[in-house]
Parts: C-alpha cells; sequence; structure tokens
C-alpha cells in the first residue's frame, strides 16, 4: 500500500509539474504596462513554491516506498527524535517562504497600486451595481458632475444619480456600460459600489480590485495593446452575479477622440 | 282548424314578435371621452440604450438601437405612453378575466406600460436567449422578483390591489416598465400619436386623469348625458432633464 501510495504521489506531481512547464493553462495576453512586474512576480513565486512541492512530494514518495509497513512484522521505523522536529521543520520553511514571497510581492503591488497616478491621467468613475458596470467620463467641459444617490433612476439612464437640472456640469457627463480606452495613456478609475461588494477583474490587465460600498477606491493602469477584453466581477453579489460583466475597449487615440465626439452628441 | 290548434302558432307568432321588438330596442347611451395627449417646452432626449452587457441584446439591436421609453414623444407634439383613465365617477363592470401578457423581449419589456385590473390574470414570458430576472418594485402589493432563464415557461400571476408599479430586471439594469392595475375598467395607454379613447361610458360625471412616469399627472371632469362623444385633451409640461 505504501509503494503504491508512492507511485500514485510521484504521478501527482509529475503531471501537475508537466502542466505548468507546458504552460497548460497559463496566463492570458498582458496588455497592461505594469503586467511584466506581476507576471515576474508570479513566476517567482511559481517557481520557488514549485521547487518546493517537487521536493516535498517526492520525499514524502520516497519515504512512502522505503519506509511504509511491509506487514513483515518487523516495527515501523520512526524518523529520529520523532515528527515534531521534522513538522517544526517544514512549519519554519514553508512561513519563512511565505514571509519572503509576501515582501517582495507587497513591494511590487504597492510599487504599481500605492504609487500615486499620472496627473495627465484620463479621469474615469465606474460604478459597480446588483449586476452591472456602469462608466462616466467627465464630458467636454473636463468635469464631473456631483453625484446624488436619490436621483439614481434607471428609467432614464441615470445611473450615477447626477443632477443636470441643476448642475451644468453634469449635463455632458458621458455614462456607458463599455470602457472604452486609448491605448498607452494612463487610466485613472475611481471605483464606487451603489449596493453590496463586487469587483473588477481583467485578467488581461492583471487588475483584480474590490468594490467597497461607501469607498472611493483609486486604481491606475495603462494598457499597451488595443483590443477587447471582458471585466467580470470576482465577488459574489447576488443572484445575478454570473451574469455580471461589462467589456473594455482599447482604441487608437485617434478612435477614442472620436468616439468621445460621438458620446457626447448623444448627451 | 279549430281555434285551439292554432294557438302554439299564436304563441310562436307572439314570441317572434317579442323577439324582433327587443332586437329593435335601442340600447342604453353609451359615450366616449376621447382626445390627445401632447406636451409644451423641451422633452428629455431619446437616447440610444447600449446593450453591450448582453451580446444577444446588443445583436438584436445592431441596427437601430432602442431609445429610453421615459419621456416618448411623435409628431405633433404628442406624447406616448400616457394613462388615460377615469379615475373617479366609473360605474363598475364585471371583473377582468382575460389575461394580459407581457413580453420580455430584446431586453426590452412589451409593453413599456401595462395596464390591468385587480385579480386579472397576468402571464410574463422570455422571449430572449438569455436569463432575465423580473422585479416589479410594489409597495401596496407584495414585491417579489423572480428568474426566468432561457426557455423558462412563462410566470402565471397577478396582481390584487391597485398600484402603479414600476417594474425592473435584476440582471439589465436599462429594462424598465410599468405595470398600472386599475380598480375601473375604463382606461386606454396613448400611442405614437397621442390620441386615446374612452368607450362605452353611461351617462354621467367622470374625471379622467392623464399619468405619465415623467411628467405627472393632470385630471379634468367631464359630463356625459348620452351617446355623445366627448373631447378631452392634455398637455403636460416637459423639462429637458
Amino acid at each position: 500500500m505504501g509503494k503504491l501510495f508512492a507511485v500514485v504521489v510521484t504521478v501527482i506531481t509529475v503531471v501537475s509539474t508537466a502542466l505548468f512547464l507546458m504552460h497548460t493553462w497559463w496566463l492570458p495576453v498582458d496588455i497592461s504596462a505594469h503586467g511584466p512586474a506581476i507576471d515576474r512576480q508570479l513566476s517567482e513565486t511559481m517557481l520557488s513554491s514549485g521547487v518546493l512541492f517537487v521536493l516535498s512530494q517526492l520525499a514524502l514518495a520516497v519515504f512512502a516506498w522505503r519506509y511504509g509497513d511491509r506487514h513483515d512484522g518487523r516495527p515501523v521505523k520512526a524518523f529520529p527524535g520523532g515528527a515534531t522536529p521534522m513538522v517544526v521543520f517544514a512549519a519554519v520553511l514553508v512561513g519563512a517562504e511565505i514571509l519572503a514571497l509576501t515582501l517582495v510581492g507587497a513591494k511590487v503591488w504597492a510599487g504599481i497600486f500605492q504609487a500615486p497616478p499620472d496627473p495627465n491621467s484620463l479621469q474615469i468613475d465606474v460604478q459597480a451595481e446588483q449586476f452591472a458596470f456602469y462608466f462616466r467620463y467627465p464630458g467636454p467641459d473636463g468635469r464631473f458632475g456631483a453625484t446624488h444617490p436619490e436621483l439614481i433612476n434607471e428609467a432614464n439612464e441615470n445611473y450615477f444619480g447626477l443632477d443636470p437640472a441643476r448642475d451644468t456640469t453634469a449635463r455632458d457627463d458621458i455614462v456607458v456600460p463599455t470602457l472604452t480606452i486609448p491605448v498607452n495613456r494612463p487610466i485613472a478609475l475611481t471605483l464606487r459600489a451603489k449596493d453590496v461588494n463586487h469587483a473588477f477583474y481583467v485578467p488581461e490587465l492583471r487588475i483584480q480590485q474590490d468594490f467597497v460600498p461607501g469607498l472611493a477606491i483609486p486604481l491606475h493602469f495603462t494598457a499597451t495593446q488595443t483590443g477587447k477584453h471582458e471585466i467580470v466581477c470576482t465577488q459574489l453579489c447576488g443572484l445575478g452575479h454570473y451574469n455580471m460583466r461589462a467589456y473594455i475597449e482599447v482604441v487608437s487615440e485617434a478612435q477614442f477622440a472620436q468616439w468621445l465626439k460621438d458620446k457626447a452628441a448623444q448627451q | 282548424m279549430r281555434i285551439r290548434d292554432l294557438m302554439p302558432l299564436g304563441a310562436v307568432a307572439l314570441a317572434g314578435t317579442a323577439m324582433m321588438a327587443g332586437r329593435g330596442t335601442r340600447p342604453p347611451p353609451a359615450g366616449t371621452i376621447g382626445g390627445k395627449v401632447t406636451y409644451t417646452g423641451t422633452p428629455p432626449k431619446m437616447k440610444p440604450i447600449d446593450m453591450a452587457k448582453e451580446p444577444f441584446c446588443a445583436r438584436l439591436h445592431a441596427a437601430a438601437p432602442v431609445l429610453t421609453e421615459n419621456a416618448v414623444t411623435g409628431p405633433g407634439n404628442a406624447l406616448r405612453w400616457v394613462l388615460v383613465y377615469v379615475s373617479a365617477g366609473d360605474q363598475g363592470s364585471a371583473p377582468a378575466t382575460q389575461p394580459v401578457r407581457l413580453d420580455q423581449k430584446g431586453c426590452q419589456y412589451i409593453p413599456h406600460v401595462l395596464v390591468l385590473q385587480p385579480d386579472q390574470p397576468l402571464d410574463i414570458y422570455n422571449d430572449d436567449s438569455t436569463s432575465h430576472n423580473i422585479h416589479p418594485l410594489a409597495r401596496v402589493n407584495p414585491e417579489w422578483n423572480k428568474s426566468q432563464p432561457i426557455g423558462a415557461p412563462p410566470i402565471h400571476t397577478k396582481w390584487e390591489k391597485p398600484e402603479f408599479i414600476p417594474v425592473k430586471c435584476n440582471v439589465h439594469p436599462w429594462m424598465h416598465g410599468w405595470h398600472l392595475v386599475l380598480a375601473g375598467s375604463h382606461y386606454a395607454v396613448t400611442g405614437e400619436d397621442g390620441a386615446f379613447s374612452l368607450q362605452g361610458l353611461p351617462p354621467g360625471k367622470y374625471t379622467v386623469t392623464a399619468w405619465h412616469e415623467q411628467f405627472g399627472t393632470q385630471s379634468q371632469d367631464v359630463t356625459i348625458s348620452g351617446n355623445e362623444a366627448a373631447t378631452v385633451n392634455f398637455v403636460f409640461k416637459a423639462t429637458p432633464y
């Protein structure tokens, strides 16, 4: 039985390692300026935890093969000193690895997401609600109108609760369900939730950020490739969570300028 | 032939005469109140609805996007989706038993404004290849929301009490409509020409009310004395925001 266990553990280790080495289920294309740093950190995490995984699994297989109960009457061999030193050693080793990864990873993450956005970033407001995302651009005047939750009215597409009757800066605000952005221009999003927790997850942008009701959460990035990708909610937010998605369209500067002009004319 | 033999024939003849007389009797007088609903001022723009979130519906409307329906206007300043009804003086009628149908089609509620009476059967269909979650925001009646996946059978329901109920879809925020539950049986919803006609009104004094989801409510008193057709027009003041 010990030998069978050793074989199964070895097969699982080899197959799962091969899947990683062959990139069978790998990350999607990276379209963000900060993506390479994230990918490098992911690779380092994968490599260090992968090496430990392979070594520990193979050690487990060797020990199970060699020292398992053979049902021949001989006593089962125990590691000198009992299991405690081994468990302590493993816990310290894994703890040190996690600590090291956290320190290095946090530095990379903070360097990207906690650094101030480019002052010339394109500002876009994002509102998440059950079960959709809406995006708001300031319009030709470059200013966002104030929002009033009591004025939110889906019937006339006032998803942000703008007050165009009294607030002239709100009249030209562009509200759309698709995040259209120009390529290679810094983007600064402000995330707000209307009701419950949601998340803004774009794997291609290497971004996953929660929305929290009551908080305005800043998020900035630069997309480096044109294309259309999905934005999905990854916080279980209710019955329609499965269908909560939007699209991000990264277009050229010229296309973006035209898109902005067309949308402004519709307001 | 004796007189006695002729009696059955006489009875038939008498009955026939009575029936002829009955057919010739004039029906009770029933008047009509008709007119047109228009607006002055500048109404809000009918904005195209971007359904990108739901590719199935976005494809259906790729050629001509659906416009918002909170203030739909027509030629000659006509106002659509206005409910005009007898709000006082209605002398009652038999309860409505014909089912009314609401469709969720192309990620829209059809019709946008649905009028029905208490306990009248309401059948709600999902005609789309996507799920919907209909959510009437009732306050007087019990509030509910029900998911209706692709190919699900219609929801058979009803409203018990008079109420104007806004209806939304929990999955598609732009989907918006109204269930208007009226105690009376004399009502009409204006079309693109803004016209309405309330028929079969016996003589009496009536209050006719026009309701629009954005521009509010107006009422006028009308007296019907016979078979005449009275005209009542409503003019709403529209503002762009």
